[in-house]
């Protein structure tokens, strides 16, 4: 299947606080057409930041941050780190919701809704309210609202971090099928090396200040994703060398 | 009704208490009425009360939906920047902190005897707790949330109607259960000053001594503050029964 994703591209990208702290200090990286791309580095080194900057929810101090194609209005998606529902509106209507921003008909935004709860195996469950929804069915629907508006950049900031670990291991399945079967561009920012090892096919590692790179490795692992290859030694051995980088960060 | 029982228990306690105390010639007649002269005070007065807290009510309600409306209005206004809530807030806690009782009779210069001066004490008394209670739920929006509307383009009179008031409305609704109540508060002081409605009841039979009809008009007027209290509780059960905690069983 072709990628149906965007190519990302930022150069010498700088941000700094209002407290005149420097977050990010001349960032350059390339992310490839449908690319699966995990962010990895000790907190406080401008991950979210980052995201942030590259959903064009907060502007660089300096440098550029560029799509390619950048022809369609609205081809980001964001999950955020807890599921972020609006808490009055039930299941169907909360994955609607994005397309009711963008002004799209009821009857077509409900069927499109309908399809992205399909993708994550809520469908039974439309008609109810996040109150009603366990920790990681919420965190399904958040990813049907992100997932509803066919986006060419899903970004996801730590989204599965709250979960038990039984629920994360389900959800970074089902999530790595959906870039199977997609193609977008993601990034994923997450502090679990083995999570960023299973689901991704480049991690990088940042470093502890103003979001330099420590290390930027390609991943080799099979395609397919499953929880045998949990103690898979391929996967034992990428995560050893995420950890390596990411104690001499430490240090 | 088995909710309303809990409530009911000290009520029927304390009026066989204060009847007992008054009958057996502990507390004065002419001080705290038996609960039995009260009853028979509303029966004997029942047109003259009727016709007063009609009066208070509609009184009491405008001045209420004023004051919400009013209050709403100026909190999202309050709310659009930190620039404005600097210039503007600290005349909405000064408003607050004007006594009305001092006020009421610049009320009557102003609006004249009657309907307008009730009304306007009524507004005056009950805005502020609108605007603080809603511009503390229009402020406390999930950033998250925020984020997600700016990331799909949506306007801010969208983000206000589809965000910003339904994250709102569980401080909304508190602020007018306050509301409510100072709403009839209000309107009683107006009354003693403007001459109609529970608030007259009360001033003129104060001057005859029927302490028995004070206490009738009081307790009128307090069942009107809690019909608005149930009102406005029932608004919100209906509006935050699916996904406010505070409206979900225990």
């Amino acid at each position: 299947m072709s990628p149906r994703g965007v190519a990302l591209r930022l150069d010498g990208v700088r941000r700094v606080f209002e407290n005149n702290l420097i977050v990010i200090e001349g960032m350059d990286l390339l992310v490839e057409t449908g690319e699966f791309l995990a962010i990895l580095g000790p907190s406080g080194c401008g991950k979210s930041t980052l995201l942030r900057l590259i959903a064009r929810l907060a502007e660089p101090d300096g440098g550029r941050i560029t799509l390619a194609p950048d022809d369609v209005p609205f081809q980001t998606a964001f999950v955020f780190q807890d599921a972020h529902l609006l808490p009055w509106r039930n299941v169907l209507d909360n994955v609607a919701l994005p397309l009711e921003l963008m002004g799209e008909a009821p009857a077509a935004r409900r069927q499109k809704a309908r399809e992205a709860l399909d993708q994550v195996r809520l469908l039974d469950a439309v008609d109810r309210y996040p109150a009603q929804l366990s920790g990681g069915m919420r965190m399904r629907v958040s990813l049907a609202r992100a997932l509803v508006t066919e986006p060419r950049l899903l970004l996801l900031d730590e989204p599965f971090a709250a979960l038990d670990e039984i629920t994360r291991f389900r959800l970074d399945v089902q999530l790595r099928e959906l870039w199977r079967r997609r193609r977008m561009t993601v990034v994923f920012v997450t502090h679990s090396i083995s999570e960023a090892a299973f689901l991704a096919n480049r991690a990088v590692v940042l470093t502890r200040r103003r979001g330099g790179i420590k290390l930027d490795r390609r991943l080799d692992l099979p395609e397919e994703r499953n929880n045998e290859l949990r103690v898979d030694p391929r996967l034992a051995a990428e995560m050893k060398t995420l950890l390596g980088a990411m104690e001499e960060e430490e240090q | 009704m088995r909710k309303a029982v809990p409530a009911l228990i000290p009520f029927v306690a304390v009026t066989l208490a204060t009847e007992l105390l008054v009958r057996g010639g502990l507390v004065k007649a002419y001080l705290v009425p038996a609960p039995s002269s009260i009853f028979l005070a509303i029966l004997d007065n029942g047109t003259e009360l009727a016709a007063a807290l009609g009066k208070t009510s509609a009184a009491a309600l405008i001045g209420f939906a004023l004051s919400t409306s009013a209050g709403i209005a100026f909190a999202v206004f309050l709310s659009s920047s930190r620039a404005i809530q600097r210039a503007f807030y600290p005349y909405a806690v000064f408003f607050q902190t004007v006594p009305i009782i001092a006020i009421a009779p610049l009320l009557v210069i102003w609006f004249g005897y009657g309907m307008r001066t009730v009304v306007a004490a009524a507004f005056i008394v009950s805005i502020f707790p609108v605007i603080a209670n809603t511009l503390t739920g229009l402020l406390s929006t999930d950033p998250a949330l925020r984020d997600l509307f700016r990331l799909y383009g949506a306007s801010t009179r969208v983000t206000l109607f589809k965000l910003r008031f339904p994250a709102a409305l569980p401080q909304i609704l508190t602020g007018l259960r306050i509301a409510s109540g100072l709403a009839v508060i209000g309107a009683i002081v107006g009354e003693f000053i403007g001459g109609q409605g529970l608030g007259s009841v009360v001033d003129v039979a104060r001057t005859q001594q029927r302490t028995d009809k004070v206490f009738a008009a009081v307790l009128l007027a307090s069942l009107l503050g809690l019909a608005l209290f149930g009102l406005i509780n029932w608004i919100g059960a209906i509006t935050l029964r699916r996904w406010h905690a505070s409206e979900q069983p225990a």
